[in-house]
């Protein structure tokens, strides 16, 4: 019996059975309609409803257009966000060129830019790329330059020692020595994509899974909104637990060295 | 050039600024070295030791003199000195396995094949006795072992000159041991010429065919010791023979008036071993 209780108290079935009670108490509380079932509706019909959005394709298709911006924006903004930031961490004169810039840029919300990019890109697909793009730039960008600054110089030295100089010394020592940073950078990075992607849609699309949430809320079903609210939530989670596993893969080095100093 | 003059260290000196002043760390070395000599440097903690070594090996540059090897004058390190790092692990890869890293400096050879890499990392994976941790990464590794990944990194390219920098000072006593006879061992089997910065005069003599000590800072040459004991050296009959003493005696000397530690010695430093 104290093993059970041990077992409950490690593992994460707790949680799990939290949120199984969570939405018992959501099917419940709908059921008995302590809430209007206009806005609230019962947890098992949004089930069927989006099962039934999956098997008519409608879902996926919307998925898809929402996916596709995202990715582009956010390899663009991550491919772009590394490249700066091993140029302002290896040349001091370009840090200084743009580290004010920057300092100025990203404090400033991300939606607030969408009526900006709007007037210049349309609400066309260019607009989302650029807006996802534009802020998955700033993590990747401010973690890769203090990975770049945070290279031992005893690594730098017995690179030159064996005659690396140059770029070589930048792809074979700088690019995996900061890699760890790189990574939180661009785990930061797609939680901001996602949010962007879903506000940009909301703004101007025609469809996508943000055009989808709002288009169904204004249109009354309540069900469809909620559907597209949970499929938002399981791909969050999806893209996290994969991000997280390529990165166990890639750092695998860097995992247990870091372990092996805590011990 | 000479033949004696295989290494030359003409009138180095170095000098540090920071927080509006000006430190010298060198004032003038001159040092000539023979191919084939394992030359200890000593001296007082903070005398410039490393930042010699460094100089030597083109890492650092120096505010005034030059190094030549075989005549011609150091700009950049040259590919037949490897530098072996005190903190081995910052020095090693840790992104890289153990067979990775020794093939490191093979790979910027650039004129090797894939075969003749993987061959050589290899050979020099079982020179330091390493065979079977290939796949390991250095955190997997002991201190001992992970230096000896550093030494088989070093010697893998096949280097002409090995320049280490208290390359032992952080393992423990019997590790260094190890440590010390495999490199005196691949010194002779590989006819490197080493030159090996310690603050350990006991280790300098026993290792090395001529021990230089530095003076405090701005440095110079004190001493200019010719270690001439037999090979191959015992762990523990050469530290007792009455030379080996003479020449511990001669060294401490010269270190504790350095630092004004306290010796009876001391005084008479000069007096032992005049020629």
């Amino acid at each position: 019996m104290s093993s059970l209780l041990d077992y409950i108290k490690k593992s994460r079935l707790i949680g799990v059975l939290f949120i199984a009670a969570l939405l018992a108490l959501w099917e419940l509380s709908a059921t008995l309609e302590w809430i209007s079932p206009m806005s609230w509706p019962r947890m098992s019909s949004v089930v069927v409803t989006l099962w039934e959005l999956i098997l008519s394709g409608e879902l996926l298709k919307e998925l898809g257009a929402s996916l596709w911006r995202m990715f582009v924006g956010y390899f663009i903004g991550v491919g772009l966000g590394v490249l700066v930031g091993l140029l302002m961490g290896s040349f001091r004169v370009i840090y200084n060129l743009l580290e004010p810039i920057t300092e100025f840029l990203r404090p400033i919300p991300s939606p607030a830019y969408v009526p900006i990019a709007i007037l210049f890109l349309g609400i066309d697909d260019e607009m989302k790329v650029f807006m996802i793009a534009f802020s998955a730039f700033f993590p990747v960008l401010l973690n890769t330059y203090s990975g770049v600054r945070g290279v031992d110089p005893v690594q730098l030295q017995t690179a030159s020692t064996f005659g690396v100089k140059g770029s070589k010394l930048l792809w074979q020592i700088v690019l995996p020595s900061a890699a760890p940073y790189i990574f939180t950078g661009m785990r930061v990075s797609l939680a901001v994509a996602l949010i962007v992607m879903v506000i940009s849609e909301m703004v101007a699309a025609s469809n996508g899974i943000g055009y989808f949430v709002l288009a169904a809320q204004r249109g009354f079903k309540v069900k469809e909104m909620f559907a597209g609210v949970v499929t938002l939530a399981v791909i969050g989670y999806v893209l996290n637990r994969v991000f997280v596993a390529i990165e166990n893969k890639v750092l695998a080095w860097h995992h247990g060295s870091t372990q092996q100093q805590k011990n | 050039m000479a033949e004696s003059h295989y290494i030359g260290v003409q009138g180095v000196h170095k000098a540090y600024t920071g927080h509006g002043r000006t430190t010298v760390a060198l004032g003038g070395v001159e040092l000539h070295i023979d191919r084939g000599s394992f030359v200890s440097i000593v001296g007082p903690s903070g005398c410039g030791k490393s930042t010699l070594l460094q100089i030597m090996a083109g890492l650092l540059p120096a505010t005034a003199g030059d190094v030549l090897l075989e005549g011609r004058r150091l700009t950049e390190p040259p590919p037949e000195v490897i530098y072996v790092f005190q903190q081995y692990t910052r020095s090693l890869f840790p992104w890289k396995t153990v067979a990775r890293n020794v093939a490191y400096g093979l790979e910027n050879r650039g004129n090797l094949s894939r075969k003749e890499i993987a061959a050589r990392t290899r050979e020099y994976i079982g020179l330091v006795k390493l065979d079977g941790f290939e796949s390991h990464y250095p955190w997997q590794l002991s201190g001992g072992m992970q230096q000896r990944v550093a030494i088989a990194r070093a010697l893998a390219c096949g280097p002409d000159v090995l320049l280490m920098d208290e390359p032992f000072s952080s393992v423990d006593a019997l590790t260094r041991v190890g440590l010390q006879e495999l490199v005196m061992r691949l010194w002779r089997e590989l006819g490197l010429t080493v030159i090996f910065v310690t603050h350990d005069t006991d280790e300098a003599i026993y290792l090395s065919t001529r021990v230089v000590a530095l003076s405090k800072p701005p440095a110079l040459v004190a001493v200019d010791l010719t270690i001439d004991l037999p090979h191959p050296r015992d762990q523990i009959t050469t530290r007792e023979l009455p030379r080996y003493l003479q020449y511990r005696h001669r060294l401490l000397a010269q270190l504790f008036a350095e630092e004004g530690l306290p010796s009876e010695a001391a005084g008479v430093a000069t007096a032992v071993l005049a020629p």
